[in-house]
């Protein structure tokens, strides 16, 4: 027990540490490092408190995927170079204020949920769930997640679907002028559309037609 | 007392496990370019030691010899982090693969995802060794790679749930023992080339080596490296290798099952059987290099998202309803 409580502890304070770091750090590029670095810490612990597959899927896709992206945008955009003002600069901070607000925002919400199921505790029990105690994990997930929320699983992939279908629309350009590879034409290329063996006459040369 | 005892178990249970890996990713170095000569008709590295078998160690001699050479404008940490979480990853994810019943070392109920994990980690070390460099070649050979990887990513994802359809659990155990009437790449023999196809470009072999092309990158994110660095690099990408080759014996070839469950092949130990045939996968791996051509960008993406991804997709809608339709669908 002893070995499992200084795990937890290891790994929540790599969290908290990396979550204040990646606001604080001043290059970009290693706020997203310090982002994969929480995402991980974080996976760990749902890895102790026993969700094995959630802590994978948040591997899988946070890190695997999302924060990917996020280091892409983050290299592309070089905006490695800007300073980042973090409670110093005197002048052209407006979106500190914005980012309290919103905080504090968040922070309300996240006691109104914690003390709602403090104060309901009987909540849980009331939506009878089919969960299976000597089932694995995934096992279980899934026998919920298929049979009573199956349509709000497919309403959230359709929500995923659709935002990714408007991202696309809203980002695609159709420029002139650009030169697009065929497939099928290259592929289809036979030798003799482009090779030819010339006769050619000496001192004349030989008139190829372009 | 008793935890210094588990400690001391482990922990030989672990170097037992990665220092055969660690020797065979030499080994399997110089059979890389053995086959690659013999399909060249040249002879390959034959000189040092019998068959030239220990060309790959005269090779990290070299390399630990060497200096470190650090770039003075690229960012140190990340510069010298990127070879190590390269080599890491590769070494971690041999924890959960099966050599027997119960030659495992990690017999974890989230076996395939957490290898499926532990390789989408993997383009970190080719990320941060590219950006770290801070130059123009190693940066584009890291995005090239990252967007590769991500992609091929996708329908290795796929694959995987099309074994996982037939198998009903997500442990490597139970996906080799579903296998004991037959091996998956009988009915799944489509999966198994996309799968082979896509762990080419997962592991950035020919003719996918796009982030290391030398004609086009110089060597790509490994062009700033030098000494131990750049082997730390090299092994973590053959550890690399061996593991995908080990996830497609897993995954489509019977593990460490022995092919025929007779009397003289009952007696050759499983982990045997297991090593055949990511044996068998690298030789192919290898012949691959040696006889393919290099792919173009643009068609490589083509490959996964156009032709890869759907097909595989297909193919889950197609087991399923297999499976459902004549009541096949494993329960536990």
């Amino acid at each position: 027990m002893i070995a499992h409580a200084i795990f937890f502890y290891i790994f929540s304070i790599i969290a908290v540490v990396s979550a204040v770091m990646v606001t604080v750090s001043k290059n970009t590029v290693h706020s997203v490092f310090f982002l994969i670095l929480d995402f991980i810490s974080i996976s760990c612990l749902f890895i102790m408190i026993g969700a094995e597959f959630l802590g994978m899927i948040m591997l899988i896709v946070y890190v695997g995927a999302v924060a990917v992206l996020f280091l892409f945008v983050v290299m592309m955009l070089n905006v490695a170079q800007q300073k980042n003002q973090w409670f110093i600069s005197k002048e052209n901070s407006n979106h500190i204020p914005i980012g309290l607000l919103i905080s504090v925002i968040i922070f309300f919400e996240l006691i109104i949920v914690i003390g709602g199921w403090k104060y309901k505790p009987d909540l849980f029990d009331q939506l009878n769930l089919s969960i299976v105690n000597d089932a694995s994990n995934t096992h279980s997930l899934g026998m919920v997640l298929y049979t009573d929320y199956i349509h709000i699983f497919q309403i959230s992939g359709m929500i995923l679907l659709i935002a990714m279908i408007g991202a696309i629309v809203l980002t695609f350009r159709q420029r002139e002028g650009v030169k697009k590879q065929s497939y099928l034409k290259q592929i289809s290329r036979e030798r003799a559309e482009g090779v030819e063996v010339v006769e050619v006459a000496s001192n004349r040369g030989v008139k190829i037609d372009d | 007392m008793g935890y210094l005892d588990l400690i001391f178990q482990e922990t030989y249970k672990i170097l037992f496990l990665l220092v055969p890996v660690l020797v065979s990713v030499a080994m399997i170095v110089w059979l890389d370019r053995r086959v690659w000569a013999f399909v060249q008709k040249r002879q390959g590295p034959n000189v040092v030691g019998p068959f030239g078998l220990l060309q790959s160690l005269a090779d990290a001699l070299k390399y630990i010899f060497k200096e470190i050479i650090i770039p003075a404008s690229s960012n140190k940490i990340i510069f010298i982090l990127a070879p190590i979480i390269t080599m890491t990853l590769a070494l971690i994810a041999w924890a959960v693969i099966p050599f027997g019943v119960d030659q495992v070392l990690a017999d974890i109920n989230v076996g395939i995802l957490y290898i499926f994990a532990v390789s989408s980690l993997g383009v970190y070390g080719i990320i941060m060794g590219g950006w770290a460099s801070n130059s123009k070649y190693p940066f584009l050979g890291s995005i090239r790679s990252a967007a590769q990887m991500v992609s091929y990513e996708v329908s290795i994802g796929i694959i995987i749930i099309n074994v996982l359809l037939c198998v009903g659990s997500l442990n490597l155990n139970d996906i080799v023992l579903a296998q004991k009437d037959m091996w998956f790449v009988i009915p799944l023999f489509p999966m198994f080339v996309i799968f082979f196809i896509s762990a080419l470009a997962e592991t950035n072999r020919p003719p996918f080596d796009l982030p290391e092309a030398e004609a086009e990158l110089v060597a790509g994110y490994q062009t700033e490296y030098s000494g131990m660095m750049y082997a730390m690099f090299w092994l973590g990408e053959y550890a690399n290798i061996l593991l995908m080759c080990a996830l497609g014996s897993i995954l489509f070839l019977g593990g460490w099952l022995s092919p025929i469950e007779l009397y003289p092949f009952n007696l050759i130990p499983g982990a045997f059987w297991l090593i055949f045939k990511i044996l068998f996968l690298f030789i192919l791996f290898a012949l691959v290099k040696a006889i393919v051509p290099r792919y173009r960008y643009d068609q490589l993406m083509r490959l996964g998202w156009k032709i890869f991804l759907p097909l595989s997709l297909t193919y889950v809608v197609l087991t399923a309803s297999y499976l459902f339709y004549f009541n096949l669908l494993p329960t536990n």
